[in-house]
């Protein structure tokens, strides 16, 4: 069972290293001529006006709540689907249940406008 | 012993076999997807490097490959440079699981599916590092737009493979290719509706036209990616495009029946398993290219409507069609 996540841990070793040596390589071919006109941050010609990291629209943020809540509905539903012939009516009726709870919430968030982008 | 260093090597040579033709795939869906632009506006795409152009990728690696890294001085330097590293691996490592034909596979775990919708959805790491670490205007926003967008469009497609899985019984994806054989008994039948959402949700997860919002030319430049140069930005292109790949293999192993020929006859046999696979992931590739010389960019508000109010509940509804329906009739794989 373990044995066959062997290949995906070669995999992903094999991946870092290429992405390392591709880094690396260009470093040491490339010429680097550094100064401090192009190491700075690009804003169309202008001198950055200020620091970047201020504050932006909190809808991203809400968007990554919702996000959590239904994400965490999907990863219920795989274990479901997959077993959906072996639990029988119990089991179908349950997810449906937990599912008409979560849709309220659903139409609750949307009669709210957390979902509008106005 | 030596037995342990035999299977280790056969493995490194499995993966080189999947991740070298891989990267070639990738630097000529570049030259298809200007060829085929080309033509759809009446132009001949690249023609000078090389005949038809063909050696034009290889020209464009080339001339990234000697060119300076900036790294801006405001920068967080590791960050910066981990966030195409972590781009660029995790659209390779996705193909661990992916059969070309039955048994040709790196990795046969029996919860595929689930690993594939992991690793697609680390992939949004890549790319809120990079918008962060360049402390740059541009890739601050183009981040923050590309991660809303990658979030909200994973639920759909996370709900879509819920829709299939319940059809196929098995989260291994060779089962699921096989639980759709039988003289093109396909899931994009079945399921017409959820694979057309599904092939708008991987244009959305993948930043592609006409969602590419994030990249979004005339506003952000080019996004999140702005302040990177030389081979950084070679990976995260190279990232993007394996994406799109991966994607359309996606697509054509839940949808179109992976490896299967469309009929379990003579001519259509006479394909091996891996050429169709191949083909089948060209149609999708080439439904991205066409997408992108056809249509035109959604608003930011509109695309966020697309996916929270329509595919959304949309997908939702059809997880529970799909699963009445099946458990009604009897139908549920054992």
């Amino acid at each position: 069972m373990l044995e066959d996540y062997l290949p995906i841990l070669i995999f992903l070793a094999l991946a870092i290293g290429l992405a390392v040596v591709i880094m690396l390589a260009t470093l040491v071919v490339a010429r680097q001529n550094p100064d401090s006109d192009k190491l700075s941050a690009y804003e169309c010609g202008f001198e950055a006006f200020e620091d970047t990291r201020r504050k932006f629209d909190v809808r991203f943020y809400l968007v990554a709540i919702l996000f959590i809540i239904f994400d965490l509905e999907v990863a219920f539903l795989f274990p479901w689907a997959v077993a959906l012939g072996d639990i029988g009516l119990a089991g179908f009726w349950s997810m449906m249940l937990f599912l008409g709870i979560l849709t309220v919430g659903f139409i609750y968030e949307w009669k709210k406008g957390a979902l509008e982008w106005e | 012993m030596i037995d342990g260093i035999l299977s280790v090597a056969w493995i490194v040579t499995q993966i080189m076999l999947v991740v070298g033709p891989l990267l070639l795939g990738v630097a000529y869906a570049t030259w298809a997807e200007r060829k085929i632009i080309g033509a759809m506006q009446l132009r001949q795409g690249p023609m000078t490097v090389g005949p038809y152009g063909l050696l034009q990728p290889i020209a464009d690696g080339a001339k990234l490959f000697l060119k300076e890294t900036v790294i801006p001085s405001g920068a967080n330097r590791g960050i910066f440079l981990l966030a195409p590293m972590i781009t660029f691996v995790l659209s390779l490592i996705a193909w661990a699981v992916i059969p070309f034909d039955y048994g040709m596979v790196i990795s046969d775990i029996n919860v595929g599916v689930l690993y594939l919708f992991a690793v697609s959805s680390l992939g949004v790491y890549g790319i809120v590092m990079a918008g962060w670490a360049s402390n740059s205007r541009y890739a601050f926003l183009g981040a923050l737009r590309s991660s809303a967008q990658m979030i909200s469009y994973e639920i759909a497609i996370g709900l879509i493979i819920i829709a299939v899985l319940i059809s196929a019984g098995s989260l291994n994806l060779t089962e699921i290719v096989l639980a759709q054989s039988g003289n093109g008994f396909w899931y994009v039948f079945p399921h017409l509706p959820m694979a057309v959402v599904f092939m708008a949700a991987i244009l959305a997860e993948t930043n592609r036209h006409p969602f590419d919002l994030p990249e979004d030319e005339a506003s952000l430049v080019t996004g999140y990616n702005v302040e990177y140069s030389s081979m950084a930005f070679a990976l995260f292109f190279l990232g993007e495009y394996a994406n799109m790949i991966l994607m359309s293999g996606i697509f054509a192993t839940l949808f179109l029946g992976g490896w299967l020929a469309p009929f379990e006859m003579a001519p259509f046999t006479w394909l091996p398993g891996p050429v169709w696979f191949i083909l089948k992931i060209c149609l999708v590739l080439f439904v991205f290219f066409w997408a992108r010389a056809t249509l035109p960019r959604y608003r930011y508000d509109q695309l966020m409507r697309l996916g929270w109010k329509v595919f959304l509940p949309f997908s939702l509804l059809w997880v529970v069609l799909t699963s009445g329906f099946m458990v009604a009739f009897d139908l549920l794989p054992a």
